[in-house]
Formats: structure tokens, C-alpha cells, sequence
């Protein structure tokens, strides 16, 4: 074997302390919320148990995780199928030239420049202003859209500029239909870019504060709950909920990417 | 890399002639020819296709040769259905079919790269057309099963287009686009994704299924060997217009235009002035004056003294003589220095210039010819022709 440098040392190093401060905070947590019952938030460790893992699912003294976590679950599908919806439309669109599609594009990709808490509170104000109360399922979800959308939007471009349009021509010289054109050939090879942003646009809704933190109404999402738990739970109750909540992310990415495995798969035999 | 299939056994068995036969009858009675009249196609202001004209008997092969962006393929397409046509008609047998989208043209498209469906087997590539046509499930699958056969891919029906070699891409691409049993098949480049053996041999498949189906193929090509080799007619285009129709015998021995001529390659081209138009019994002899090179005489249809014009001889049809030459005032000859000698296997290829104007010869030799009269780099020669080798181009 070829002798490395030294330079290969610090690297190695280097990134090993990079890797080290990525999750480092994550694994402080994981180790917390495995406390004993006598156990505070800090460090040392007094005694091992799960107990505390099993208090997020009891009711606390100020809300409840359980509630929260359905919330932000429901929401999150919701997002990820309109997001989908809104952005393969929108990618479709894109592919001819249309007046004002310059236009269009900088304003749905504005929304991301724009400081979360001044979309928030304009929501919010429109709401007030239309007498409509705020809710996490419609302003909320609102918020989360004006997300998610844009990075779908954009991640829909790059498919489609790389999608060869001889197969929908292909399609169309045999007799399909528009419908049956997409369904039949279209969906299929994008499917697995769908999965991908699927996943992307789950997570931006999943862990999304800023937006929803003015327009959630009297029900808070999950990171909200959190957020509030924060000044009112000193147990370690709140690090065992989020052991469990980057377990829940893990779930879905190995889930995602079995699905996009095994639809590549499919395509290769 | 080493796909488990080898390309071998393309050909029929005698267990699938029957088949064949009665297809075969099928599609050849129902071949149709197409009529292009005065099709112009636009984007903008920028002019495609100028005013064409063509005409495309049933059960030949037509080949559109011509460089990248000289409309060949947007002409293709305009036929197919998959570009609109700004004016002009567009005929596919005696059906005007103009508005008519791609599906109700009676015509198949088998595109460049061929474009199956990556996440479909060869089977369901192949069904797809009989499907959207609402063909009942039981004679679809005769037909695919008989289509397949066809083409040989029948151990390999159930692979996805990923596992397949080029040249079964491209048979299987051929089978989607007869299996509809269309009367006029266009193929984009379809061997163009091939490598050079393959080309070949898949060139003289293309050409069979072709005579033996007798269907009207048009095949857009910038590869002259693969039109010459495959067309009873060649269209060569070039920006937008058609520069000559004719079988590939009449294109490679008389270019109608200096365009043509330098397309088909390996012509020496001289411009110069008609001096002189003399007529017998084969046509007009035409004097061109070519300034600092000499007077040609050469073959052509009609000309006027005086005219600017062009002629053109294959550098293969030229002799090489010794410096200064017998009779240095004879017609048709000229005086260069040999630049360089390139020997490349059965041929060689010895470029000259003439000094006086600078222009650039070819002159090209069968290499066991050349052994003979082995003339050094550097040396003067000269090079002379016959009058019937020497082809007049009036633009």
C-alpha cells in the first residue's frame, strides 16, 4: 500500500472533528434522554432507563407531544401532495416558453428570500383582515406551501430540462393521448425524482418554525411545542422526544430511499 | 460492460417465414407514397425549410442527407406530425394530412437514440401503439409476439430496453414502430447511435426489412455511405432547400451544385468563367476559364458564355503525369507541387497545390498503382482528365 502524506493526516482530522461536531450534539441528546428516572438535563448520566422515553407519551404538565406530533404529520403529507401536485403542473408548464413565465418564476422563488417571520406575519394579518381564524391545517398549511413549493418547483425544472422529450413524442406517434402520455410514460420516469422531493419537502414542513410560528392558531405543530416546552419542561422528557423524532426522520429516509431503489431497479431489468 | 447476449441471429429462421409472408403482403399493399408541395416551414423569422418540394414513390427508401441545420430533420418531423407546418401541403398517398396529429398519419416515427420506454420490456414497448389503439388484448399479443419474432428478439422480449445491446435497441425500436403496421416508416439517424461494424451490418438489415416489407422508409442520414448505400433516391439538402434529388449513382457521379459536389466529398472544385458551350451528341461540352490554372472542358446540361460557374472531378478519376507536360497549352490539366503523401491501406491520398492560386488538390490512387509511379514530396506534377469526368456546376 502507497504511504500517505501528512497532509492526508490533517485532513482526516480535520474532518473527523468536523463529523464530531455534526452529530456530536445529536448523540449528547440520544445519551440524555436514556436518564435515569432520577436524571436532570445536564450531564453526568445518573443511571440508565427508558422511562423517560416513555413520558413523551404521557400527558404533560403543558400540552402534549403526541397531539403535536399528529399534527405535524398530517400537515407534512398534506404539504408533500400539493407541493408534488402544484410543482409537476408547474414543471409542465415551464417547458414551453409562456408570457410572463419569467415573471412567475422570480416570484415563486422571492418567497424563499423573503425573512420567514415577515411571510408569518403577513399570513397572519391577511387572515385577520379576511376574519378568518388562523389554524394549523389551513393558514399554517398555507405558510408551509410557500416553502416547500419553491424548492419542489425548482428541483422539477432541473427533472424535466434532463427529461428527453422524444418519449412523450414516441408516445403521442402511437396514438396516446395527452392523459394517457403522462400517466403512462411521463409518471413512471419521474416517480423516483418524485419520492426524492417528496422527502425533501416532508422535511422542510416537518421541522418548519419560523413560518407557522405566527399562524398555527391555538394548536401548535410540533417544533412549536417543543419551542414552548423548552422554558416550562426541565425534564429530560424533551431530549428523549428528540431521540425519538431523528428516529422517525432515519424511518422515512430508509423508507424513501428503499422505494427509489427498488423503482431504479425495476427500470434496470 | 459484456452484455450477456451477443448480437448475433438477427436473421429469419425458416419457422418464422410464415408469419413473415403474410405480413409482408400486408404491408406492402397499403405502402404509401408522400408528396411534400411548397412546405415552408418557419420559427420566427428564421427560415427552416424554404418552399420544398418532393415527391416520395411508395416502397422506396429515400434517404435526406445533408448537414446539421440544413432542415432534414425538421422536414422528417413535419411529415411525422410532430412540427407544424407554417405553409404548403403535405400528402401521405392521395390524404392531405396537414392538421392531422401523428397517431392518424398511417406513418411510424422511430427516433434518434429510438427512445423506448426505459421502464417498459420490449414486450410492452412494442404493445404500447396496438394498446392506445384499442386493438382487443388477444390479437395485440399475436401481433407483438409475430413482430418480435420478426426482428429476432423473442428471447429477449421480457428485458427492459437498460439490458439490451445497441443494435437490439434498435431492432426493438424498429418492431414498436411496425408493429401498427404503418404505410410510411420514418427513421431519425437510426444508426447513428451504433458503433462502425455495427453500422454496417445493421445498414444492410434496415435495407432488407425494407425490400421485403416494400414499405416506403425515409430516413434522415448526414452520412453519405449510409444514403449511398441504402437509398434508391437521395435528397441532399442544404440550408433549408433541396440542392438535388437523384438515385445515389447520378448524386456521386454528377453533383448538381458545388454544394453537393464538396457534400459527397472527395471533388476537386474549380471556380471560373464559361467561355464557350458546344453541343453533341451526349449533351453540352462547356470551356470553363479557371484563372491561374488552365481551361477545362467539361459535361453539364446548358450554360451561358460568360457566366460564372464551376466545375468539379472526383480525385480518384484524374491521372498524374510528369512535370512540364507534353503539351502544356492541352485542356484539362493542371500544374502542382505535391504537399503531402498519405499511404491508408487500399487507396492513397496525395495532396497538392497549385501555386499560382494556392488552391488545394486531391489526388487519390490505388496504393499498388502508386508503388509504380511513387512521385517524392515537393516534386511538380501534373494532373490531367477525361471531359466526361469533369462534371459543370452552374452555382
Amino acid at each position: 500500500m502507497q504511504k500517505r502524506s501528512l497532509s492526508f493526516y490533517l485532513l482526516a482530522i480535520f474532518f473527523g472533528l468536523f463529523v464530531l461536531f455534526l452529530y456530536g450534539p445529536m448523540f449528547a441528546i440520544f445519551a440524555l434522554s436514556l436518564q435515569g428516572e432520577e436524571g436532570t438535563l445536564t450531564f453526568p448520566m445518573r443511571g440508565f432507563s427508558f422511562y423517560w422515553l416513555g413520558q413523551v407519551f404521557q400527558e404533560q404538565r403543558v400540552g402534549s407531544f403526541v397531539e403535536s406530533f399528529q399534527r405535524s404529520l398530517i400537515l407534512g403529507l398534506a404539504v408533500v401532495l400539493f407541493s408534488l401536485i402544484v410543482s409537476v403542473l408547474a414543471g409542465l408548464a415551464f417547458r414551453n416558453r409562456f408570457k410572463g413565465a419569467n415573471t412567475l418564476f422570480y416570484l415563486t422563488i422571492s418567497s424563499l428570500i423573503v425573512p420567514s417571520v415577515l411571510v408569518s406575519l403577513g399570513i397572519g394579518i391577511v387572515f385577520q383582515v379576511l376574519g378568518i381564524p388562523t389554524n394549523w391545517f389551513t393558514s399554517g398549511f398555507g405558510a408551509h406551501m410557500t416553502w416547500t413549493v419553491p424548492f419542489a418547483f425548482l428541483i422539477m425544472l432541473g427533472i424535466f430540462n434532463r427529461f428527453n422529450p422524444a418519449y412523450e413524442e414516441a408516445a403521442k406517434d402511437m396514438g396516446a393521448s395527452d392523459g394517457q402520455t403522462f400517466w403512462a410514460v411521463v409518471f413512471p420516469l419521474i416517480l423516483p425524482s418524485l419520492i426524492g422531493i417528496g422527502l425533501l419537502t416532508f422535511t422542510l414542513s416537518y421541522d418548519e418554525f419560523t413560518r407557522t410560528s405566527l399562524v398555527s392558531g391555538q394548536d401548535n405543530t410540533l417544533p412549536l411545542e417543543i419551542f414552548g416546552m423548552t422554558t416550562n419542561v426541565t425534564s429530560p422528557a424533551l431530549y428523549a422526544l428528540g431521540t425519538l423524532t431523528t428516529l422517525f426522520s432515519f424511518a422515512l429516509i430508509a423508507i424513501a430511499l428503499t422505494a427509489f431503489q427498488a423503482l431504479s431497479k425495476r427500470q434496470q431489468q | 460492460m459484456n452484455s450477456p447476449v451477443s448480437t448475433s441471429s438477427p436473421g429469419v429462421t425458416l419457422a418464422q417465414e410464415s408469419a413473415e409472408s403474410k405480413l409482408q403482403q400486408e404491408l406492402a399493399a397499403q405502402s404509401s407514397g408522400v408528396t411534400l408541395r411548397s412546405v415552408t416551414k418557419k420559427y420566427g423569422s428564421f427560415v427552416a425549410v424554404k418552399d420544398i418540394n418532393l415527391d416520395i414513390p411508395p416502397g422506396s427508401y429515400t434517404c435526406l442527407l445533408g448537414p446539421s441545420g440544413c432542415g432534414k430533420t425538421t422536414t422528417l418531423r413535419m411529415i411525422a406530425g410532430h412540427e407544424d407546418i407554417t405553409s404548403g401541403d403535405l400528402l401521405i398517398g392521395d390524404r392531405r394530412v396537414n392538421d392531422l396529429p401523428p397517431a392518424k398519419r398511417n406513418s411510424a416515427m422511430m427516433f434518434q437514440s429510438y427512445a423506448l420506454f426505459p421502464h417498459k420490456s420490449v414486450w410492452e414497448n412494442v404493445e404500447f401503439g396496438l394498446k392506445m389503439r384499442n386493438v382487443p388484448p388477444a390479437e395485440r399479443s399475436q401481433r407483438v409476439n409475430e413482430m418480435i419474432e420478426i426482428v429476432g428478439l423473442s428471447q429477449f422480449a421480457d428485458r427492459k430496453p437498460a439490458k439490451l445491446s445497441g443494435g437490439q435497441q434498435q431492432r426493438a425500436a424498429l418492431a414498436r414502430a411496425l408493429v401498427t403496421r404503418p404505410q410510411v416508416l420514418l427513421l431519425d439517424e437510426p444508426l447513428s447511435a451504433l458503433d462502425e461494424n455495427l453500422r454496417v451490418k445493421t445498414r444492410g438489415e434496415l435495407r432488407r426489412l425494407q425490400k421485403q416489407f416494400g414499405m416506403t422508409f425515409i430516413q434522415v442520414t448526414h452520412g453519405q455511405d449510409e444514403a449511398f448505400s441504402l437509398s434508391d433516391q437521395i435528397v441532399v439538402m442544404d440550408n433549408g432547400r433541396i440542392d438535388q434529388i437523384g438515385a445515389p449513382a447520378d448524386i456521386f457521379r454528377t453533383p448538381a451544385s458545388r454544394f453537393v459536389a464538396r457534400f459527397v466529398g472527395d471533388n476537386n472544385i474549380f471556380s471560373g468563367k464559361v467561355s464557350g458551350v458546344a453541343l453533341d451528341e451526349q449533351g453540352a461540352v462547356i470551356r470553363l476559364e479557371v484563372e491561374g490554372i488552365g481551361t477545362f472542358f467539361c459535361r453539364g446540361l446548358a450554360a451561358d458564355t460568360g457566366m460564372e460557374a464551376g466545375c468539379c472531378v472526383r480525385s480518384d478519376s484524374m491521372d498524374m503525369l510528369p512535370y512540364p507536360p507534353a503539351d502544356p497549352t492541352a485542356p484539362n490539366q493542371l500544374t502542382a507541387r505535391i504537399t503531402a503523401i498519405e499511404f491508408t491501406g487500399y487507396i492513397t491520398r496525395v495532396s497538392l497545390m497549385v501555386e499560382a492560386t494556392g488552391q488545394e488538390i486531391t489526388y487519390k490512387v490505388r496504393s499498388s498503382e502508386w508503388v509504380n509511379q511513387a512521385v517524392p514530396e515537393g516534386q511538380l506534377v501534373t494532373l490531367t482528365w477525361a471531359v466526361d469526368e469533369c462534371v459543370f456546376l452552374s452555382h
